[in-house]
């Protein structure tokens, strides 16, 4: 394939994810909005108000990236898993594979499909939580590049996740017992600065920790972690998974006999 | 590369990791512009060679090359010149016929205009384009399979490879889908065909290749194989007991099936006044006669009935 052709394949696989994704909107874009409602709600509204500042914002701003930030991370994940390990249930999948399509574009539409929900989740997320304060984008770009870091790593794991599972308990496996307890203790609700020893310390093992503490400083300025060590976590990720999935994909493993 | 055949397949060998030897050093080719029946009985090997020319299973062993292209070698080229149908359906049920197309197209870097050009011109002359718009979900088992093929000429292949495309299709879907494929083939595509109904490959197809355990056990025209049924079998109804012992007209084979009924095997052409001498002298009386079913189905069956199994 020249590189024109790559280019319709590659939209070819955007455009049927994107599809997908506003076909069952009241499973991909409403979920994620009511569930954030309901936290901005609770811990913003009602508890938030009890707690005072931190780091010089009220409570309600400072967990607004963190819960924007959790969205685009577990929506990212889930929507590569679903759809790919659908296709993969559902043996259409060998559409793909039985075309000329090299591995990196099935993986780059793929991941460029997951980024796009994530992306439209957390921008949905973020609308919403403006009913409720009032935010400001200290550093644009750092606010962007770190949001889209972040969705591209948990695409590629997702991805991953969908290669090696074989029946749906396998998908739900990971965000439950591994994303959720994560992203909870990755610094959404809380500093890490506020923790005692050991716990701050065991807390930057956590890579979502990172992700969140980037897009804080972006956003507010009030990171947890310098923005040189998140970058490079993220960066390293993406390169690891990225290196990870598309070695699966030109292998063939869980997808050629 | 013109003069290439469309299938050039070369020891091609594939043992899974459980064991199991699917493929045993398979040697074929199919010219280009052919239409070619591959058969064998259920686990003979037929979806697994499939598998590899369509790079869903990888070879363990051996060679196959599409038009001269090396499929393992140069995968993305060699895709590029096959239209696969397979056995199993594989369509999102929750698409659209006409999305399910226009994206295959788009896997091979066709032009969203032309994918639908080519969808509306393939899902009409399948007689799919009133239901192109509805769910795939939607569409009877017959129009799935219809689908499938819609779906594969997408890419406009050389060598389109049909895996049982009429497997529990009725009869009129089954010839309207002959039609097609006769169609496609005069127009050059060189098809490759599997099927159970031995009928259909007897009546569509040139040449052939039947496949057993993992080897090829025949590979010749169709003409030249139905040419070996050299012998004709008829089924004798007796009026009373078949005794123990049967004549032996010369050149004639008697078999005893059961206390009523005999089995006469004799070449093909040759006039029965002589069977019903010996049977007339041996004092059986026959009260009714028919021809046993052959042609292919009674080949199918010698070549790969019990015993036959390879090494």
């Amino acid at each position: 394939m020249n590189a024109r052709e790559q280019w319709v394949a590659l939209g070819t696989i955007v455009r049927r994810e994107v599809m997908r994704i506003l076909r069952i909107w009241g499973q991909t874009l409403m979920p994620p909005a009511i569930t954030m409602t309901l936290y901005f709600l609770i811990f913003g509204t009602l508890i938030g108000s009890r707690i005072g500042t931190l780091h010089g914002y009220t409570y309600m701003q400072y967990i607004t990236p963190g819960l924007v930030m959790m969205s685009v991370i577990t929506n990212s994940y889930g929507n590569i898993t679903s759809s790919f390990f659908g296709a993969k249930f559902g043996r259409y999948v060998e559409e793909m594979l039985v075309s000329p399509m090299p591995p990196l574009v099935i993986l780059g539409g793929y991941v460029t499909g997951a980024v796009l929900r994530g992306l439209l989740v957390g921008a949905i997320v973020l609308a919403l939580s403006l009913f409720f304060t009032h935010l400001t984008v200290v550093n644009p770009w750092v606010t962007a590049s770190s949001v889209l870091l972040a969705s591209v790593v948990f695409s590629l794991a997702g991805f991953i996740n969908a290669v090696y599972a074989r029946k749906f308990d396998d998908i739900a496996l990971v965000p439950t017992f591994v994303l959720t307890p994560l992203t909870y203790l990755g610094g959404v609700f809380y500093s890490v600065d506020q923790l005692p020893e050991p716990w701050r310390g065991i807390s930057h093992a956590n890579p979502i920790l990172y992700m969140v503490s980037a897009f804080r400083d972006g956003m507010l300025g009030a990171g947890d972690i310098a923005l040189g060590p998140a970058y490079a976590v993220m960066l390293g990720l993406m390169l690891v998974l990225g290196w990870v999935a598309i070695t699966l994909l030109r292998r063939g493993v869980g997808l050629r006999s | 590369m013109t003069s290439a055949p469309a299938l050039d397949i070369r020891d091609l060998r594939k043992t899974y990791p459980n064991g199991v030897e699917a493929l045993k050093g398979i040697t074929l080719t199919v010219e280009a512009g052919d239409l070619f029946a591959l058969l064998g009985p259920n686990g003979a090997g037929k979806s697994t060679l499939i598998g590899i020319l369509s790079s869903l299973v990888n070879a363990s062993g051996g060679e196959a090359r599409v038009f001269g292209v090396p499929v393992h070698a140069r995968r993305s080229e060699a895709m590029a010149l096959i239209g696969l149908v397979p056995q199993e359906l594989n369509l999102n049920q929750f698409e659209r016929p006409l999305d399910i197309c226009i994206n295959q197209a788009g896997f091979y870097g066709i032009p969203r205009r032309v994918a639908g050009e080519r969808a509306e011109k393939y899902l009409r002359e399948l007689k799919l384009w009133d239901k192109a718009e509805h769910s795939a979900r939607m569409l009877s088992g017959g129009m799935k399979r219809r689908l499938m093929i819609a779906r594969a000429m997408m890419n406009e292949p050389r060598l389109l490879i049909l895996d049982e495309p009429t497997a529990g299709v009725d009869i009129e879907i089954r010839r309207s889908m002959w039609q097609f494929v006769q169609g496609i083939n005069r127009a050059g595509t060189t098809v490759i065909l599997t099927t159970h109904y031995l009928e259909e490959a007897e009546s569509l197809c040139r040449n052939i290749a039947i496949i057993d355990h993992g080897r090829i056990v025949e590979h010749t025209t169709m003409r030249a194989l139905l040419a070996k049924l050299d012998v004709e079998t008829f089924v004798l109804d007796l009026a009373a007991h078949c005794p123990d012992a049967l004549p032996a007209p010369e050149g004639i084979a008697l078999r005893r099936i059961d206390e009523h009924t005999v089995e006469a095997e004799l070449p093909r052409g040759r006039d029965l006044n002589g069977l019903f001498a010996a049977l007339s002298a041996a004092g059986i009386a026959v009260r009714s006669m028919r021809t046993k079913s052959n042609r292919l189905e009674e080949l199918f069956v010698r070549l790969t009935g019990p015993g036959k199994e390879a090494a």
